[in-house]
């Protein structure tokens, strides 16, 4: 088999790195895994492992309430991982970031006090048509209940946004933009720069959902200047169940709390209730204390190799994977951005998508197979679904030429 | 053939295909003869619910007996339907609803299917024996001359 172009970076050491993922060392159907379904959720090192088990044997104890030594240890380690996420997305203080159980929640929290707070009828919430579905029912939910109105901002035939056609919606009713940073069904990275800046030169604050972003890319919200960014632990080599919400302080400080419960109070009456300060007001009972920790020892690990590098060799990737599918007869792609990261979407003739993901599955292969949660997307390209194959730090060249051999031998089979 | 000697022979014809990669060969081989539905059928209200990929299913009555003619936009799909249709098609409805369905799981089909596909056969056989109950019970309220 043929392999890799030239590996311009050096810099990772993918054998070393795929020995600290114990899950990459199984086999499915008695065949070495090739686990290519990562824009779902990614595997995780020993590092994130061990810190969840240390948590429980070490530290378990509640956390911001407790006199005793534990619950010292606990609250430290919990404050020390919220400093830790603060340093990685470069926010100006680590009170900007609220702990969530993942992405899909922080949308959530966002859309219900935004909507609470500055919502009202007639005002429009722009989303863009390539969001996940958790980028899109929050804010339906909140304009049902606000009376306002959701609007999207089209897409072309590549899977790229029409900015002029953005430009034309921003008016003086939009209260908000919510937007994906990379879409994870064609892997589209968006020109959030550009967006942000149309949108402050209006005043009008955006949301980025950076679920697919923050594990590929360095992201600095400073430089972005973004006024909230959301992403989900378990897709950065976190725990499932944990995630961010990175907001501006004054704008975190003006919305109303989310839920209500123990943490995020300050004292409470039956007459009146007042609330915590940040981050504490956005965090209602208690918290998943070792899925923070592990998040934290996550991003640690992530740091280590260096989001750069990561980024340098998923691009290789990406672009060895694209060349070499290219080749599969009656192969297209979904979604062709000149700028994308991390997953391709694709079909092959009119082979149905679950059929060829089942094949490769046999194969041991892992790839995703349908809508994505992605169903306006499918809509727009008018097909059932898509093949994705999406990247990791831990993928290899060789991966992706099992990929291949794979798809040939379903396709031949399906034919 | 009694529903039971049909389901028999197609545990038989599969316990000769060693691997996975065979066994699915031959299911993709039998939907690719499954033999073609006739379009006016493929509407929504012929769909299978809790199937991923679609499923249409149409049913005539013959003699007394139930037909069934089917088609799937995935191949893989259409040979199970095909292995429905080869269990059930040319049977009373009586018999249909008071068979015991026993070859998915000793072809292994409910194990090695995708969860997604295993429901959806599932969903499948519920109702090709709605079907028959339904069939059932209109033949027997014929019988005892109520009008339906």
């Amino acid at each position: 088999m043929q392999h890799v172009p030239d590996i311009t970076v050096p810099a990772i050491d993918v054998e070393k790195i795929r020995k600290d993922f114990p899950l990459l060392q199984e086999k499915v159907y008695g065949l070495p895994l090739v686990y290519l379904d990562n824009a779902a959720t990614t595997q995780k090192p020993q590092i994130v492992l061990d810190t969840l088990m240390h948590y429980y044997i070490h530290l378990n104890s509640n956390v911001h309430r407790g006199v005793h030594h534990l619950s010292q240890e606990a609250t430290a380690a919990y404050e020390d991982s919220r400093k830790t996420v603060a340093s990685f997305l470069n926010a100006r203080k680590s009170e900007e970031i609220i702990f969530t159980k993942g992405t899909t929640d922080s949308i959530n929290l966002v859309a219900y006090s935004f909507g609470r707070g500055e919502i009202k009828p007639g005002d429009v919430v722009l989303v863009s048509a390539m969001e996940h579905h958790s980028n899109i029912v929050p804010w339906q939910m909140m304009c049902e209940d606000r009376g306002a109105e959701l609007k999207v901002i089209p897409m072309d035939e590549n899977g790229e946004l029409i900015m002029s056609a953005f430009t034309e919606l921003l008016t003086d009713k939009v209260k908000i933009i919510a937007l994906t940073y990379v879409s994870n069904s064609l892997g589209t990275v968006n020109p959030v720069r550009d967006i942000i800046a149309q949108a402050h030169a209006r005043n009008i604050p955006v949301l980025l959902d950076a679920a697919q972003a923050v594990q590929h890319m360095p992201v600095d919200v400073q430089e972005l200047d973004v006024d909230f960014l959301v992403f989900s632990g378990h897709k950065i080599y976190g725990p499932t169940g944990t995630g961010v919400l990175y907001g501006k302080e004054e704008w975190l400080d003006r919305l109303p709390p989310y839920q209500g419960g123990g943490d995020m109070i300050k004292t409470v009456t039956f007459a009146k209730t007042i609330y915590n300060v940040l981050p504490y007001k956005f965090e209602a009972g208690t918290p998943d204390i070792s899925g923070a920790i592990a998040l934290a020892a996550a991003i640690k690990y992530v740091q280590q190799i260096g989001v750069e590098n990561i980024q340098a060799w998923e691009e290789q990737l990406v672009e060895y994977a694209a060349q070499q599918l290219q080749q599969i007869e009656g192969l297209r792609f979904i979604g062709n951005a000149k700028h994308r990261s991390g997953a391709i979407s694709f079909l092959v003739d009119d082979i149905h998508p679950y059929d060829l993901g089942e094949l490769l599955d046999k194969q041991g292969i892992a790839i995703r197979t349908g809508h994505h949660c992605a169903e306006p997307v499918m809509g727009f390209f008018c097909i059932p679904g898509t093949v994705r194959a999406s990247f990791a730090m831990y993928t290899t060249f060789e991966d992706i030429d099992r990929l291949v051999a794979g798809i040939k031998k379903a396709a031949a089979m399906l034919r | 053939m009694t529903i039971k000697e049909k389901q028999d022979e197609l545990i038989s014809d599969f316990s000769f295909l060693e691997n996975w990669m065979d066994k699915y060969e031959h299911i993709i081989q039998l939907g690719k003869e499954l033999p073609l539905i006739d379009e006016k059928y493929k509407t929504p209200d012929h769909l299978i619910k809790g199937c991923q990929s679609q499923v249409w299913l149409h049913t005539d009555m013959q003699d007394g007996k139930l037909i069934f003619t089917a088609d799937s936009d995935a191949v893989i799909t259409k040979g199970l339907v095909s292995l429905m249709i080869t269990v059930f098609s040319g049977h009373t409805p009586k018999e249909i609803a008071e068979s015991e369905i026993y070859f998915i799981d000793a072809i292994g089909l409910s194990s090695h299917l995708s969860p997604t596909r295993s429901n959806g056969l599932l969903s499948m056989l519920k109702q090709v024996k709605l079907y028959a109950i339904a069939y059932e019970a209109k033949s027997q309220s014929q019988k005892n001359g109520k009008e339906l």
